[in-house]
């Protein structure tokens, strides 16, 4: 996948990080690197911190340890303030209709650039409505959403706002198979315009441009998560799906 | 400049469509205030000496009624989260949904004050001092509160630990808004002293309120 520019370059860093989440460490010295246009899946198997790396990146939990930063990002804006996070929760309020819950979001959330110093047209409401294709619920009041139609129209917030980093929770999660293409088309879109994807699932996605990273978990006795010292050793090579 | 008013809005309305927020805080209000002379007795003139007081109990516990679910409906929803990413100050955002809380809950209070100071026998000036006051401090209230309700706001039952913090640091607004209630009924020299304090710990709760609560809220997702 050629990225256009090196001037727009993003790269999301993420150096040693560490977590504690109730006295205990659920991560420890997980080091990764994702650019522009490019994915990264973290895998493994249940409890193992795959959420809790999302929600460290998106700035929710603290890290004990370890630096994370988006080289060529804004300056003065944190990692978390440029990524979208989509995760169990769909941050909908029953009693507003999906029109004005979307609404809300696109006009409360600011937008982040790309690193090329403009903030990129997004979709309107009613256009990101209509690609999920939920357009026709927009004046119903969200409580009488059907489980899937809520995950769409918490997708819906991800396309109204731009912003360069996706960070990504079972993205895939109550959605029926025809949904899960559209969700996968709309990630891939957003590789492919030189977004970045940290998606945390244990069902295969299939996505362009991926890299994988195995979460295994944290034992007492060994301080390094990994068994190797270099960083090629965590992940698997890219898988090249140039279309 | 647009999104403070979007969520100004959106506050506002939610207040308003959940349980029918204004209403349920002045039945509420109206329900303490009620009580207070049956539990006194039909002592005209003892009822109307402490009727600042009861008036201003009232308003302090219809405050706390709603404060729970200030930040905790938005925690269990993910909205929260959400919030604290969105790249705007979330000192503002907590200034602004305090505000709408407000105008949404507070204010129905204070309109409906000179009604039920009818009830506890105040007269005329009194009733213009004591809504004089509560719309000067019940705003502290909700301030002060709205700190409560970020420390709690993980808790399932943070409602009634949200009193318990909240009632000790609500004491000086209480103190300083009563006796510039009945102080300034008896004398008009006496009102501006505590009115004038009682109009610092509101603007010390504008700024300290969304500070603390702010805070709070950054921990809450650990």
């Amino acid at each position: 996948m050629v990225v256009s520019g090196a001037m727009n370059q993003l790269k999301l860093v993420c150096q040693g990080v560490a977590c504690d989440r109730g006295g205990r460490r659920v991560l420890n010295h997980v080091d990764l690197e994702v650019g522009s246009g490019e994915a990264l899946i973290v895998q493994g198997p249940n409890g193992v911190g795959k959420s809790s790396l999302l929600r460290v990146i998106a700035g929710l939990v603290a890290t004990a340890k370890g630096s994370i930063t988006l080289e060529g990002g804004m300056a003065e804006r944190s990692v978390a303030e440029q990524s979208h996070y989509f995760g169990h929760l769909d941050a909908l309020k029953p009693l507003q209709t999906v029109l004005e819950n979307l609404s809300f979001w696109r006009s409360f959330f600011e937008p982040a650039d790309f690193g090329d110093g403009k903030v990129r047209e997004s979709m309107s409401e009613l256009e990101a409505l209509d690609t999920l294709g939920i357009a026709h619920t927009a004046s119903l009041p969200a409580g009488y959403l059907s489980a899937g139609q809520r995950r769409r129209l918490s997708v819906a917030r991800l396309l109204v706002v731009p912003r360069p980093i996706w960070l990504l929770d079972e993205p895939t999660s109550a959605l029926d198979k025809a949904s899960e293409e559209v969700l996968l088309g709309l990630i891939a879109d957003h590789i492919h315009a030189g977004g970045l994807v940290v998606a945390a699932t244990h069902l295969p996605l299939n996505l362009p441009n991926t890299k994988f990273l195995n979460l295994s978990p944290v034992t007492t006795e060994s301080e390094h998560m990994f068994a190797g010292d270099d960083l090629d050793d965590y992940f698997d090579e890219p898988e090249q799906d140039e279309d | 400049m647009s999104w403070m008013k979007s969520l100004f809005v959106r506050e506002y309305q939610l207040a308003n469509r959940v349980g029918g927020g204004a209403l349920i805080g002045v039945l509420f209000f109206l329900a303490v205030v009620t009580i207070f002379p049956f539990g006194v007795g039909p002592d005209m003139i003892l009822l109307s000496r402490i009727g600042a007081a009861i008036l201003w109990i009232g308003a302090l516990l219809a405050t706390l009624l709603g404060l729970d679910r200030l930040f905790q409906a938005d925690r269990e929803d993910g909205s929260l989260e959400l919030l604290v990413m969105s790249g705007r100050s979330l000192e503002l955002v907590v200034l602004i949904k305090c505000a709408a809380h407000w105008a949404a809950t507070g204010l129905p209070l204070v309109l409906a004050t000179p009604v039920l100071s009818l009830f506890v026998g105040l007269d005329f000036q009194s009733i213009v001092l004591v809504t004089l006051t509560l719309l000067v401090g019940a705003p502290a209230l909700t301030l002060v509160g709205a700190v409560g309700a970020g420390v709690t706001v993980s808790m399932r039952r943070g409602g009634v630990l949200l009193s318990i913090l909240v009632i000790p640091l609500a004491v000086p607004i209480l103190i300083f808004g009563v006796s510039a209630a009945t102080a300034g009924a008896i004398d008009s020299n006496n009102f501006l002293v505590p009115f004038l304090f009682l109009c610092a710990l509101t603007l010390f709760g504008l700024v300290v309120g969304p500070l603390a609560a702010a805070a709070a809220l950054r921990v809450s997702g650990e």
